[in-house]
């Protein structure tokens, strides 16, 4: 990596960054905060998670719905022992506003950010709010790493005092429009100052390992760790709900048709004919079907050079993420111990 | 027809290529249409505007026909059709005026379709019956109202 | 061009209610080409509102009158005797209109007919699209001559985003990316590298950002004995 180092050889010394750049494959996992100032659901959703990954991002108001914090949550995640990485968008903050909360989650113990440009406000629950968007995820990735490696503001201003070290993150969208040009936007991203990527969800393999094909022409994988995006499917609507509504999400139809099989001994019944049991025992087997094709998929991206660690998005249903982890074989997840200073 | 009421007064905007030929032919023909009826000939109903029908309506009256070629026959093209369409805004405006939308409505008549003609007076007689008198009317009677005039462009 | 629609009717005629003497002025400039405020839409709304008005047992006086531009003071002289006859004024010229017959009539009550959109053009016949967003600082050099701040949901300087698909946007079918749009002309003008290139972040100073803009040009002005 080119960027500066810290004595200790890490530019942030976060677990992530150790796992990473101790050649382990790494897992990163996700964490939706409650549209509550409720501190207990993080910790529930926290206990799911410990010890299955390396990292936990938390989102930064997904979709645009108002949720608690990113930072909020994550300075609970690091009081429960787990590593967040803080998603930050571009949506709701101007340049002045994301710095002052990067510098106050670093002051938190933070170490991990994943910088996004976010969902438009009009998917959310406050379509009618004043969007922000001074700067973009590239830019914001610049400016993170000015403040950790130039010890600089975005201004250009100094820091006075000890700069927020961030192991960065940007994602980025293998199969968004205009495809061809994805692994050369990729590549900006790491050029701006990227230390580690995850991506979308991947489930179509030959499409991404294309994608991988062309990041490895460019030698991006050799600048950055590349985090595929997974996550499991709950149902065959789900699928097909993200096949034709999620920009740059590829499901091929022989998966739906898998899920769609798990739930043939419940099938030629409506919704309402169907008991509440016969309902439960029919989504259970959706999700374990899911679950196994998340496990599958992850084997195969294993195999596929270049790619240093899974990020599994397990979208409100982060019980999901312990049997994927320890189906995968990438349980337990190891511990590197930090290097002195 | 006996039971006309005579004060109606129905505005209609006929193409001269169609419509009117059509009027001109009932004539001919000896078939009687309504009294009520105004004839304004246009050089196709793609001169419709939507304020001459606004300023018949302020005037007092209580409908509009707008009558064009067929479909397809439009000496001008698509005239017609720009009248459908400037029609329906007039529905709009009425309708935020107030007034009642079927007031005015479109009718395509070939020069030869004199029967029809009458057939279509006669049934905007029986929706302005149904409806009521324009209640922008001061007396019975349409009066004429000093409006401003069309704009030069 | 700025394009402008007309405000709801419901709307228009609440602005105007506590007034008997009204008068609706147009504009014969951007609205008139955008057919939102000109002569014609004046005499409509007019001709309207005074329907509506003897309808609702309130006949208004509502005349109209429409001036070459209502953004400059020459053009608001020309009909200061009508201006100062009504009780309220009903702009339907675009909102620097509305603010230029407050500013020259002080005593005038002036409301607005008209919600200005946009600066764009017209697509097609009856169709219009936003083109700019008056930064201050144009960067369509740098972009194929296709604005990023106008026309990308989200103002991105290093598209496109991940929501991009199938040439639209992802908050709505009808948007065309305007990333992708980029990267397509880019591409047939052989000019790809420059998408390679980080852009930093913008300044928005030039942009309302730095608050109410002006711009002063010393050659132009009347010298102060004139």
């Amino acid at each position: 990596m080119a960027d500066p180092m810290a004595p200790n050889g890490y530019v942030s010394g976060s677990n992530l960054e150790r796992v990473l750049k101790s050649g382990n494959f790494a897992v990163t996992a996700e964490l939706g905060p409650p549209q509550s100032a409720d501190a207990e659901v993080i910790r529930k959703k926290a206990a799911l998670l410990r010890g299955f990954c390396d990292a936990v991002n938390i989102t930064d108001n997904q979709t645009a719905i108002v949720r608690m914090s990113s930072i909020g949550a994550g300075a609970l995640l690091v009081r429960e022992g787990l590593e967040p990485v803080i998603q930050m968008t571009c949506r709701d903050r101007n340049r002045l506003a994301i710095q002052s909360d990067l510098l106050g989650a670093y002051a938190l113990g933070m170490r991990n950010v994943l910088c996004l440009t976010g969902d438009h406000q009009t998917f959310g629950n406050h379509p009618q709010a004043k969007n922000v968007f001074d700067i973009d995820s590239i830019q914001l990735v610049q400016i993170v790493k000015n403040l950790r490696d130039q010890h600089i503001f975005q201004c250009g201003d100094p820091l006075k005092g000890l700069e927020p070290r961030f192991f960065i993150g940007a994602a980025e969208s293998p199969f968004a429009h205009p495809i061809e040009f994805r692994p050369y936007r990729l590549g900006k991203k790491i050029k701006a100052g990227a230390n580690f990527i995850q991506t979308q969800l991947v489930f179509d393999i030959p499409a991404f390992e294309a994608f991988m094909e062309k990041v490895r022409a460019l030698g991006l994988h050799q600048q950055a760790y590349l985090l595929a995006g997974v996550g499991p499917l709950k149902s065959p609507a789900m699928a097909k709900y993200m096949k034709e509504n999620v920009p740059g999400i590829l499901i091929p139809q022989e998966l739906i048709d898998r899920l769609e099989e798990a739930g043939r001994p419940w099938a030629g019944k409506s919704r309402d004919e169907l008991t509440k049991e016969e309902k439960k025992a029919r989504s259970e087997a959706w999700k374990q079907t899911g679950i196994e094709i998340c496990i599958e998929l992850i084997q195969k991206i294993l195999k596929i050079e270049g790619v240093a660690g899974v990020h599994i998005m397990a979208i409100e249903w982060e019980e999901a993420v312990e049997p994927i982890v320890k189906g995968a074989g990438l349980y337990p997840r190891p511990v590197i111990e930090p290097l002195p200073v | 027809m006996s039971s006309v009421n005579v004060d109606y007064q129905i505005v209609a905007f006929c193409c001269q290529y169609c419509a009117y030929a059509a009027a001109d032919l009932a004539g001919g023909l000896r078939l009687q249409y309504p009294p009520n009826v105004k004839i304004v000939q246009i050089p196709c109903t793609g001169k419709m505007d939507v304020l001459y029908a606004l300023q018949a309506f302020e005037s007092g009256a209580d409908a509009v026909m707008v009558a064009g070629c067929m479909p397809g026959d439009c000496h001008f093209l698509e005239g017609n059709f720009n009248a459908v369409r400037r029609v329906e805004r007039v529905k709009d405006l009425l309708r935020q005026i107030g007034l009642e939308a079927e007031r005015i409505r479109m009718f395509h008549i070939s020069s030869s379709m004199a029967s029809q003609f009458v057939a279509a007076t006669e049934e905007m007689l029986r929706t302005v019956e149904a409806i009521g008198p324009n209640p922008l009317r001061v007396s019975g009677k349409a009066h004429p109202q000093e409006t401003c005039g069309l704009p030069s462009g | 061009m700025i394009i402008a629609e007309q405000k709801p009717f419901e709307e228009i005629k609440n602005l105007i209610e506590p007034a008997q003497r009204v008068l609706v002025v147009g504009c014969g400039t951007c609205v008139t080409v955008c057919f939102a405020g000109g002569a014609r839409e004046a005499a409509i709304l007019a001709a309207s509102l005074r329907m509506a008005s003897k309808l609702n047992g309130d006949p208004k006086e509502v005349t109209d009158v429409t001036v070459q531009r209502q953004c400059e003071w020459e053009y608001l002289d020309t009909i200061a005797e009508q201006i100062n006859e009504a009780d309220i004024v009903l702009s339907i010229g675009c909102g620097i209109g509305v603010q230029a017959i407050a500013e020259r009539y002080p005593k005038t009550w002036v409301v607005p007919g008209l919600n200005t959109a946009f600066l764009g053009l017209p697509a097609e016949q009856g169709v219009w699209v936003e083109r700019c967003a008056a930064c201050g600082d144009c960067i369509l050099g740098l972009t194929a001559g296709i604005c990023p701040i106008a026309r990308c949901s989200k103002s991105l300087l290093n598209g496109p985003c991940g929501g991009s698909q199938d040439g639209h946007c992802e908050v709505n079918e009808e948007i065309p990316c305007a990333w992708q749009l980029i990267y397509d002309r880019l591409q047939s003008l052989g000019k790809l590298e420059m998408l390679y290139e980080i852009r930093p972040p913008k300044n928005w100073r030039t942009s309302r950002d730095g608050g109410p803009r002006k711009i002063v040009r010393p050659d132009l002005r009347l010298s102060e004995e004139e």
